[in-house]
């Protein structure tokens, strides 16, 4: 097993509030992780870091050995890194299909003025992206709604779409976002069974932040415990169960069902 | 009845010939019209006006509609083509004797006021909404005064005696590749990403849209497209001063643009044309005509205090105009909507089209 994705004494600060401290991070490559903690413990501040939104204060980050701090979103992005978001971040007014189309933008191979005169390499990527668009709504069952305004679909068609769209970049790292957020108890086992198919079939490795510990102890190989920012645990599901630290911080006294 | 001729009307926007046959017609026309004076004269200069405005309202789209910015430059964009060309075909290409090399005026003009859009596009890395549309403000006002205190260009006498060379040919010449390659733009990538950036920026830069570049082609597309109108009108009005390019001409576009509707070519067309020929409708003799039947009673006072005085109370009416489109109708006539005909075929069908799934299948 190679390390994909690598976070050494990353800190940052908003301000003089100290948000993620001294973070470390070793996920390897075909792994599924996740990052559990408290409202406010720093999970998606990690995520923003990882993918740019945030530049670290202090700290590397590196994705296949590339140092990812200082780099750009779309940079990050395109060395093929997706994410999805806590609360849906879908282009609302746009159809469906262009939701996906426009997550090819860094694979799509034509320059502006091949675009404004729609020559060249144009057509050939175009019809590209297209092709793939579509095999990706397909594989999620939204083929039949391309043309539809993505504020229209219902919930959880949106984080469906918000997946797929995430998927189109294509990447080797996926970054979930509360995936389970608003689901039922039902619809949490649909999910988990979706996310170990994805990672089979896209050949994902996946590091989702979540509270259902339904989902983050059924599925996660790993499992880390953020507080204020710190690490305070990390290990298997069955270790972390038992860890009297993070029973204190995090999930209270008492068993966990 | 009506169904059959939706079924024509259909058939005939599935054709691949329908656009190019009406670009034809438009430039044999174009042609024939000031040739053998089909129109009159004072309608053939109305027509040049409703072209140019379209380039305007088109270009301006990009950026206010499609990109959901609020710029407020355009006017000084216009202003940057004007005086190039003017200065161009004035003083440096010999235009007497080549009368052929307007269109390179014109062109310059263009490239000139999209390297400057170069300059705009900085700040909306920055900031956006409101505080882009003050920093726009700002580079208007700039480009205004810098105008005013050149002397060899005029300063605020503006230049007279500019050669008439825009004809209706050469109006609808550029509204045809202006509509053209903004309508190649926002069907690409980079249009895409356009759109993603008025719908979240920071979501449309995590799916790897590069936000900065794509602006730098926004505004550089939209600000070129500009200049081409400023230097169309400058060789049409034949006399260009700062006061033409101040605020009111961008609101003017502004009007086009919302009344029209966001994000779409056709709405921009339609916009520019209705708000052209209702300025030429609304002058005090036109209205004064119009409403000669009132009795003298309320015709004398109106006509005293407002028709008489039409050309400052447009001053008043036409911003309200703008406030009353935003407040109530922020979407106008054909807000994200688009005539079918513009729509490259590949795009429609691919939003149709229904396909099965290669690899596996989700559970």
């Amino acid at each position: 097993m190679t390390t994909l994705l690598e976070a050494a004494k990353v800190r940052h600060f908003f301000g003089g509030l100290c948000a993620v401290g001294d973070f470390n991070l070793d996920l390897q490559a075909g792994q599924l992780m996740g990052i559990i903690g408290p409202n406010g413990a720093g999970k998606t501040t990690i995520f923003n870091l990882i993918t740019g939104v945030y530049r670290a204060s202090e700290g590397n980050i590196r994705f296949n050995g590339t140092e990812l701090v200082g780099k750009t979103p779309h940079q990050i992005t395109a060395l093929r890194i997706g994410r999805t978001f806590q609360n849906i971040r879908l282009f609302r007014d746009l159809s469906v299909l262009d939701n996906v189309r426009i997550a090819h933008y860094a694979q799509a191979n034509y320059s502006p003025l091949e675009a404004l005169f729609h020559i060249g390499r144009y057509r050939r990527e175009e019809e590209r992206i297209i092709e793939n668009s579509q095999r990706l709504l397909s594989i999620f069952k939204l083929e039949a709604l391309a043309g539809e305004t993505a504020r229209n679909l219902p919930y959880g068609m949106q984080r469906r779409l918000e997946i797929a769209r995430a998927l189109a970049i294509g990447p080797e790292l996926l970054l979930l976002d509360e995936p389970a957020a608003g689901m039922n108890p039902n619809e949490i086992d649909q999910l988990m069974e979706f996310i170990l198919w994805i990672r089979q079939e896209f050949k994902l490795t996946i590091l989702l932040i979540e509270h259902q510990m339904k989902l983050v102890m059924g599925i996660c190989e790993r499992i880390k415990v953020l507080d204020f920012g710190e690490t305070l645990a990390e290990g298997p599901p069955e270790a972390i169960q038992n860890d009297p630290k993070v029973l204190e911080a995090y999930l209270g006294e008492g068993p966990v069902g | 009845m009506t169904a059959l001729l939706r079924n024509h009307w259909d058939w005939l926007l599935e054709q691949r010939w329908l656009l190019p046959v009406l670009v034809a017609i438009g430039f044999i026309l174009a042609f024939a019209i000031p040739e053998y004076n089909l129109l009159n004269k004072y309608v053939q200069l109305v027509l040049m006006y409703v072209g140019i405005n379209i380039i305007l309202a088109v270009s301006l789209n990009l950026v206010n509609g499609y990109m959901g910015e609020f710029s407020l430059a355009h006017a000084g964009f216009m202003a940057v083509g004007a005086y190039t060309a003017a200065l161009l075909t004035m003083k440096v290409l010999p235009i007497a004797a080549y009368p052929g090399l307007f269109p390179l005026a014109v062109l310059a003009g263009g490239l000139a006021a999209a390297l400057l859009g170069l300059l705009v596009a900085i700040p909306s890395f920055k900031v956006r909404g409101d505080y882009l549309a003050i920093i726009t403000l700002a580079f208007l006002m700039i480009v205004k005064s810098v105008i005013e205190n050149i002397d060899f260009i005029g300063g605020p006498r503006g230049i007279p005696g500019i050669k008439k060379l825009t004809t209706l040919p050469w109006v609808f010449f550029w509204v045809v590749v202006s509509i053209w390659m903004v309508r190649n733009f926002v069907y690409s990538k980079y249009g895409r990403g356009v759109l993603s950036i008025r719908e979240d920026e920071i979501a449309s830069d995590l799916m790897s849209v590069n936000t900065r570049r794509v602006k730098f082609l926004a505004f550089m597309t939209s600000s070129f497209f500009a200049g081409i109108a400023g230097g169309l009108f400058a060789h049409l009005l034949q006399f260009i001063s700062p006061r033409v390019f101040d605020i009111i001409k961008t609101t003017d576009i502004l009007i086009m643009v919302y009344l029209g509707g966001i994000a779409s070519i056709t709405g921009s067309i339609l916009g520019a044309t209705l708000y052209t020929v209702m300025l030429e409708v609304l002058r005090p003799s036109t209205v004064a005509g119009l409403l000669s039947w009132l009795p003298d009673m309320v015709f004398n006072p109106l006509n005293e205090y407002f028709i008489r005085h039409l050309g400052v109370w447009r001053m008043v009416i036409m911003p309200l105009l703008l406030v009353l489109v935003m407040l109530y109708w922020p979407r106008g006539i054909m807000g994200l909507r688009e005539f079918r005909g513009f729509i490259p075929r590949r795009d429609r069908e691919a939003h149709h089209v229904l396909k099965i799934p290669k690899s596996g299948e989700m559970p």
